[in-house]
């Protein structure tokens, strides 16, 4: 029956869409939808309506809700056909439409921040709306790149998938994709008006979509909140605000709009529409301020003014009276939708979506036509114009009273809230100016006010059943929703527009239940009260938040009680992690030498590619953040050059290793997988401490700007260093890398996939299983992450060749599928995932698949394989009721549901996927083999590393956060808790900290170079050896105190009068006080063991310095594995060992003697410990440098060759001339320099064959040229050229035979020696 | 020692006109009596072979190769005392070896069997040249040439390996392991810097993986040249390093320590070390 929803080929609209939505519905069924979609809305309304009416028992629909079908509780609902399938996205639909006025019109006014729409108060948004939408446009900026691109593109393409994406089509065709929503911004059609007031604009988009009138209302009334009326019955008056409206909520909200198309139709009449799109054509007129905006008509503008009183709670209901299309277009604000004739179709889809409010396309029907194409044109020309299918005929008679019940209600209320709100206007202008006001104004929820509480409850009560019966297609994203109502921010109701809501006067599912602040929360509260166990897995700041939110804690002190608690058992807190400052792939000669390359030109090529790679990363590194910046056309040349050189030498096997080893170096952290943008704490912490109100106040711009909230649905990324990775793929795009790419990637993940993880010891009630249990959880978790990250490439590089920047047509898609469903698929997604689920280890799969996944391309869901795979997890996801005590722990299925919640929000993913029916049906899982003990039984996923997965979940904090910091006038305690916070961090002495930093950096540094194996021997050996401490101290050391202590027990038990208690404590002490020597004993322990292990296990030729610092930094971590362990548990050990044996002592009384007590085990631990080793292995040390030649006790302190050469050069320019008469040389230089060359001769520790020559040629040089001398000066020179006679002849030169003997003739007068 | 960069443009531009002569050092010596002539000698050096780059081509063209010769030959004919060679070559601006080399280059041409090794020997050993008055002028320009010659190219290998020994000799005095270019060669390794530390220290902060030995002085153009060609290749391999510039360099060129190339005039004091002595996990823990 489901199917049938995307099916029934009705109509224009209808075919062309159901045309889009092929593949998920089942062919026969067709006929059925279209008889039974229309209804079906009807019936679900009417279901809502029984409900709320208590016509039905709520525990009913709550059973019938967690049971699907058979339980006789539900012959109720059975006459009325409904599945619950189609209820959920109804009821969703239904809150998400009845807050839709509280959201948007809040007061808001983030109007702090105006220069940022985006992060205008995210209360007021829907969950996944403009906000995340823009956030996605904007990530895309620099490091989603193409991929998010497409994505957006996606959105603002989404009007062919779903008819409510018509406002899509006022935009012009051409728009750009990534820029869509923000281009859509710009467009003339809408934008214009509205304009000038950025923030208030900005704040409403996600809501116009939903209702074209709210929206035009918000807008109309730039006023402050206050003013603006949550429930206007108002009507058409707002049309032209509502141009504005839209015009803004199509920019920010491109991705929501395109994307997960809305497709409320609804009444938008065609008058309307026109108003909406020539206001914002031409709206540049209309100030802000004025509330007669630029009405063509006078009467408009009294209309206006009226309406914007009366607006203020009436937003939607009124719309109609007004606007002269009344008729023709019901102007209801209830858009709940029901009554539509597109809605059916159009809605399950819009409430999946990521934006899931926004449902109301936003420009109007008219528009569409002329530039869209068909399925707006006709979805729309169905609506308005054309000839309603006959299935709808019931839907229209629905319609029609609803109509006529509007048009009483209209009547009445209109003239009565005209007087109040005509005086508040002109006063409240000034106000709105400021945006602060309306903040403190508006929101104040009081319990007191809260109305229709049972409904309410009610409501809250099947939500929640959705949620917990994950029905819903994201929990988290509920969870964001039901955060943002408690958020929300409502300009004060008056008690009339009070009652008109409340009371009975209204259809009972037109009722305001979430239309005032009160409400809301009072909602919200119920639901989080109902959903704790969920809420208390968040993170400590979220959850110290939420304990401090003046709203909870005025609603539900008991509430705040229960989070206050939680607060501590949280543990999840977003840590930087350290940053490793190795980021190059280090050169091992077995991998990387010479004889791994075919040829010498290989090699050589791979040197310099390799330096390339670097050379770009660098770059990257450099200005990739800069404005202009474009991989492409900065690195494109280069990155292209070196791949064409990897073409012509088959290297790109050796390249793949490099490319993937830097990529897991670099990317596999958990702060790289942050989202992009979170800033690190600390940060933000620096800036607080001081409280003068400028501070305050940039904290508070710094909570809401740079941490825009981007909704719990962020499209798939490429944060930090993998963004590089990504645009070195895309623009090398290098067939054969990616194949040797993928070949890797396929068989590393494989086998990470088949990491076995040990079950924790299972008597882990003794200590050591805890720590074991630890190690293993980091372990898991870095296989995690690591298969994450490279499936999240292979995902993209195998994707690569069909991405495509628009979804394509239903046609190319079927074809293209038939296509490559010829092909094999580089992963069996479908073989990894059964057997997963079979063994039990979906907690490791599961995530990486849905990495894989992530980056499908359009048609790749629709390939079998993917689409069973995509059915597979739907399936599984469905059975991961959170709630449920099963035999996966809560933190696994946490981290589970929401992965899974994510991927389904993706727009790559078909909306219709989640509720088909058949989908589900069709793929069954196998069940798992019940004896298979596999990890998801296991504890193994933390808050940290849910965190780190999935960081979106720290939207919560940000959404709280803002609120904190926008209602901060009133003193909010975010500011009282943070100082402290920031003292305790500045107080920590740095220098030791970053002494110990250096050291583990040191360690780390020292692994890099050294071949892999080294550092895993070394790792392994200090775990082994630090847990096999722990359980030598348990079975030394704390077993001879627990002898010790029995003894002194049954000593002190002969004595008379001895209180067995009394004793107990006081030996139990003293035991515990022992323990602590197990630090130290731990201590000598590992410092033995570790370094003999090392010693065995390290190959022989390990040089000493290399084995010595292996040594000592196993015995360090070996220690600090122990000590941690010991040190926080050796207490609790001793107790527990103590009270066991104090136990058996006392049961044994009666015989008082005991077993021998010596210290025997004691001797032994002691002597074996106490052989202190500080012998370092023998080991060659390496020859000593060759000084073979040097006389024997040569202590190297001849003047360098370097030094005499420079001497002898002077000398002999000297000599040779030209010199000045102040140059001359005396005997006695020259007796000097041929000593130091004598000297520098004979020690060979510097003498090098080149120099060596020289020196001695200059010699000879010299000589001749003395010896020249000689004639001229016989008597002066005597001395020295017999000198110069025993250094040459030392060095074995004979100068009768060199040529300068006869060759040299010196300007001999010149010459002078003194 | 580390010059600031306006520092080094006053030098630069003092060396402008100045010729490769022992006489124009001696000059610069005295006008920067605080350098160290060493420091001195190699910006100077450097200097000189840029401009010498920059004219080369002009001073190697045939016609100005014959106009030298010429005048040299006319010249030593007219005063056969006077160093002729050496003060055309200062009037020409061109390194004296250099004219030297081209001038017996354009000698050989008369004669038979001439090659280049035949040249270099000649430079190398003027006494090898047949026509003694030209030996006599070529030995003149060679030895007085502070820039150019086989003397000058001897002394600047002669310090290069200095260096290393004397870096090694440091190394082995703080007691640090350590593989030098050889094994590195042997290993396979593609890119060898003159040592690589079997464990790292840390200098100054900054963790150093590998010490390259340079014996000139570090400015702009060099270290850029190095860098493209060494240093980051061998980060690329080993990660983080350290350069000594022996004989100074740029101190604004430093600016890499981040990113892993710390530039250093000297052998380092401040060395982190391994230290396991006392286990800080152990110390720490034990009084926390």
């Amino acid at each position: 029956m489901l199917s049938c929803f995307w099916s029934a080929p009705q109509g224009n609209a209808v075919a062309t869409f159901a045309r889009l939505l092929p593949f998920w519905s089942a062919p026969n069924s067709k006929q059925q939808a279209e008889c039974q979609t229309a209804p079906a809305q009807t019936r679900m309304a009417a279901l809502l309506e029984s409900l709320l009416q208590k016509e039905v028992e709520a525990i009913k629909a709550v059973e019938w809700l967690k049971h699907d079908g058979d339980s006789d509780s539900l012959a109720w609902c059975k006459p009325l056909k409904i599945e619950r399938q189609e209820f959920v996205p109804f009821l969703l639909n239904f809150l998400r439409e009845q807050s839709c006025s509280t959201l948007t019109h809040g007061p808001a006014t983030p109007a702090k921040t105006p220069s940022h729409p985006r992060v205008s108060q995210p209360s007021q948004q829907g969950p996944g709306f403009s906000s995340e939408l823009r956030g996605g446009c904007r990530s895309t900026g620099p490091g989603t790149g193409p991929r998010s691109a497409s994505r957006v593109q996606l959105f603002s393409s989404t009007p062919s998938l779903s008819p409510g994406a018509e406002w899509d089509t006022t935009q012009p065709p051409s728009g750009s994709h990534c820029l869509g929503g923000i281009s859509a911004l710009s467009s003339p059609s809408f934008s214009s008006a509205r304009s000038p007031a950025p923030a208030s604009t900005s704040r409403h988009t996600p809501s116009e979509r939903r209702s074209t009138q709210r929206a035009s209302l918000g807008d109309f009334m730039p006023s402050p909140p206050e003013l603006q009326h949550h429930h206007s019955l108002s009507l058409g008056v707002q049309q032209q605000p509502r141009g504005r409206r839209r015009s803004a909520g199509m920019g920010g909200q491109g991705r929501q709009g395109g994307g997960r198309g809305v497709f409320q139709t609804e009444e938008v009449g065609p008058g309307r529409s026109e108003g909406g799109g020539r206001k914002g054509r031409g709206g540049g007129a209309n100030k802000m301020g004025d509330p007669a905006v630029s009405p063509p008509m006078a009467q408009m503008t009294t209309l206006v003014q009226l309406n914007l009183t009366n607006l203020e709670d009436f937003p939607p209901m009124g719309m109609s009276h007004a606007s002269p299309a009344l008729h023709t277009k019901p102007s209801r604000r209830i858009n709940p939708t029901p009554v539509s004739a597109e809605r059916p179709h159009s809605r399950p889809k819009t409430c999946f979506t990521s934006t899931p409010f926004s449902t109301r396309p936003s420009s109007p029907p008219p528009v569409p036509e002329a530039v869209t194409g068909a399925i707006e044109g006709s979805i729309t020309g169905a609506l308005n114009v054309g000839s309603p299918p006959l299935s709808l005929q019931e839907e229209r008679e629905l319609l029609k009273r609803v109509k006529c019940k509007r048009a009483e209600q209209v009547g009445s209320p209109l003239p009565t809230s005209l007087d109040p709100c005509t005086p508040t206007k002109p006063g409240l202008r000034p106000v709105s100016g400021s945006k602060m006001t309306p903040v403190t104004l508006g929101s104040c929820p009081d319990p007191s006010k809260v109305t229709l509480t049972s409904e309410l409850d009610l409501l809250a009560d099947l939500y929640c059943t959705c949620i917990s019966e994950n029905l819903v297609p994201n929990v988290f994203l509920e969870l964001f929703f039901v955060l943002q109502l408690l958020t929300s921010r409502t300009p004060a109701v008056t008690e009339e527009e009070d009652k008109d809501l409340s009371m009975g006067t209204l259809d009972v599912l037109e009722r305001g239940y979430l239309s005032k602040v009160h409400n809301c929360v009072y909602f919200s509260v119920r639901v989080l009260e109902n959903q704790f166990e969920l809420v208390s897995h968040l993170d400590k700041d979220t959850l110290r938040l939420l304990a401090e939110n003046e709203r909870v804690t005025c609603f539900s002190p008991s509430l705040r009680n229960r989070l206050t608690l939680a607060q501590d058992a949280s543990t999840a807190k977003v840590s930087p992690s350290v940053d490793t400052f190795i980021h190059s792939v280090p050169f091992q000669p077995a991998t990387d030498n010479r004889s791994n390359f075919s040829s010498d030109k290989a090699f050589h090529t791979f040197k310099k590619q390799r330096d390339i790679f670097y050379e770009v990363l660098r770059e990257w590194e450099d200005f990739h953040k800069e404005p202009r910046w474009e991989f492409e056309a900065e690195l494109g040349n280069r990155v292209r050059g070196m791949v064409n050189q990897l073409n012509s030498t088959g290297n790109h096997s050796h390249f793949a290793r490099l490319f993937l080893k830097q990529l897991v170096q670099m990317c596999k952290g958990p702060r790289a997988l942050g989202s992009p943008g979170d800033t690190p704490d600390a940060d933000l912490l620096g800036m607080l401490g001081a409280d003068s109100l400028g501070r305050l106040k940039r904290l508070e711009e710094r909570l809401i700007q740079p941490q825009g909230i981007l909704g719990p649905c962020p499209p798939p990324a490429f944060p930090g260093h993998q963004e590089f990775f990504r645009d070195f793929l895309k623009t090398a795009s290098c067939c054969q890398l990616n194949q040797h790419l993928k070949d890797s990637l396929c068989q590393q993940l494989l086998q990470l996939d088949e990491v076995s993880v040990l079950a924790p010891v299972v008597s882990s009630t003794e200590g050591e299983g805890d720590m074991e249990q630890q190690d293993e959880k980091q372990r898991f978790s870095s296989v995690l992450l690591l298969a994450r990250l490279l499936a999240k490439f292979l995902g993209y590089i195998s994707f690569l060749p069909y991405q495509t920047s628009e979804r394509p047509s239903r046609e190319i898609q079927e074809a293209t599928a038939n296509l490559r469903s010829k092909s094999m698929s580089v992963l069996d997604v479908c073989a990894v995932l059964r057997s997963c689920v079979r063994r039990r280890r979906t907690i490791l799969t599961v995530p990486w698949l849905v990495e894989f996944l992530s980056m499908l391309d359009f048609t790749g869901p629709f390939l079998l394989c993917y689409r069973t795979v995509l059915g597979l997890l739907l399936s599984l996801y469905r059975r991961m009721v959170l709630s449920r005590e099963g035999e996966v722990c809560y933190l696994n299925q946490l981290l589970m549901v929401a992965v899974l919640g994510w991927l389904f929000q993706i727009p790559v993913i078909p909306e219709e996927l989640f509720f088909t029916t058949d989908f589900a049906v069709a793929v069954e899982l196998e069940e798992s083999q019940t004896n298979v003990q596999g990890l998801d039984c296991l504890p193994l996923v933390d808050q940290q590393l849910l965190y780190t997965c999935c960081p979106f979940l720290g939207e919560f904090r940000k959404l709280l956060a803002a609120f904190v910091a926008g209602s901060s006038a009133r003193g909010g305690g975010l500011i009282r808790k943070i100082t402290p916070t920031s003292a305790e961090l500045r107080g920590t002495p740095t220098t030791t900290r970053s002494q110990q930093k250096r050291q583990v950096d040191l360690e780390q540094a020292f692994f890099h170079n050294q071949p892999p194996s080294l550092r895993r021997t070394v790792e392994f050996v200090a775990e082994r050896v630090g847990s096999n401490c722990v359980k030598h101290m348990k079975v030394t050391l704390v077993c001879e105190l627990v002898r010790g202590g029995e003894r002194l027990l049954r000593e002190g038990l002969i004595s008379p009068g001895a209180n067995p208690l009394i004793l107990n404590d006081s030996i139990c002490a003293q035991l515990c006080d022992g323990g602590q020597e197990a630090l130290e004993r731990a201590t000598r322990f590992c410092s033995e063991k570790g370094p003999e292990a090392i010693r065995v296990l390290l190959p022989d030729e390990t040089s000493p310095a290399v084995l010595t610092t292996s040594e000592n930094i196993t015995k360090r971590l070996a220690t600090e594995k122990a000590y941690s362990w010991l040190s926080s548990n050796i207490t609790a050990l001793v107790k527990r060992e103590w009270k066991t044996k104090f136990d058996r002592v006392m049961k044994s009384l009666p015989s008082p003697e005991a077993s021998g007590v010596e210290g025997s085990g004691l001797v032994a631990g002691a002597a074996a410990v106490s052989q202190e080793q500080s012998r370092t292995p023998k080991r060659d040390m390496g020859k000593e440098e060759a000084v073979t030649s040097c006389p024997p006790d040569c202590p190297h302190s001849a003047p360098l060759p370097s030094d005499v050469l420079v001497e002898i050069k002077e000398v002999l320019s000297i000599a040779v001339g030209p010199r000045s008469e102040k140059e001359a040389l005396t005997c006695l230089q020259l007796n000097a320099l041929l000593g130091k060359v004598g000297d520098t001769l004979s020690c060979k520790k510097f003498s090098f064959p080149m120099p060596e020559q020289m020196l001695i040629r200059c010699t000879v040089l010299l000589a001749c040229k003395l010896v020249s001398c000689v004639y001229q000066e016989r008597s002066t020179t005597q001395r020295t050229s017999s000198q110069l006679d025993t250094t040459v002849g030392s060095i074995g030169v004979n100068m009768g035979q060199h040529p300068c003997g006869t060759v040299l003739t010196p300007c001999p007068d010149k010459f002078r020696l003194f | 020692m580390k010059l600031s960069r306006a520092e080094y443009k006053e030098i630069v531009k003092c060396t402008e006109h100045l010729r490769p002569t022992r006489q124009c050092m001696t000059i610069l010596r005295q006008r920067f009596p605080n350098h160290s002539q060493s420091t001195l000698l190699s910006i100077f050096s450097l200097e000189y072979q840029k401009r010498t780059k920059r004219t080369m081509s002009r001073h190697q063209a045939p016609d100005s190769i014959e106009s030298y010769y010429q005048r040299y030959l006319s010249e030593a004919k007219a005063r056969p005392s006077v160093p002729v060679l050496l003060e055309l070559a200062n009037e020409v601006d061109l390194s004296p070896a250099l004219m030297a080399r081209v001038i017996v280059d354009r000698f050989l041409q008369d004669q038979e069997g001439a090659s280049k090794q035949v040249l270099n020997n000649m430079l190398r050993e003027p006494s090898l040249i047949p026509d003694q008055a030209l030996a006599n002028h070529v030995y003149q320009c060679t030895i007085n040439d502070c820039c150019y010659g086989p003397l000058v190219d001897c002394i600047k290998h002669a310090i290069g390996q200095e260096a290393e020994v004397l870096l090694r000799d440091k190394l082995k005095e703080r007691n640090l392991s350590f593989l030098d270019e050889n094994q590195l060669r042997t290993k396979g390794y593609d890119k060898t810097p003159d040592i690589i530390l079997e464990v790292p220290i840390a200098v100054e902060g900054h963790i150093v993986h590998w010490i390259e030995s340079k014996a000139s002085f570090g400015d702009d153009h060099s270290h850029r040249t190095y860098l493209n060609e060494q240093f980051w290749s061998y980060w690329n391999r080993f990660g983080p390093g350290l350069v000594i510039y022996w004989h100074g360099f740029i101190g604004e060129l430093d600016s890499q320590r981040d990113r892993g190339i710390l530039l250093k005039d000297c052998f380092p004091s401040d060395i982190v070390t391994l230290c396991h002595g006392t286990s800080p996990a152990t110390t720490d823990s034990l009084t926390g």
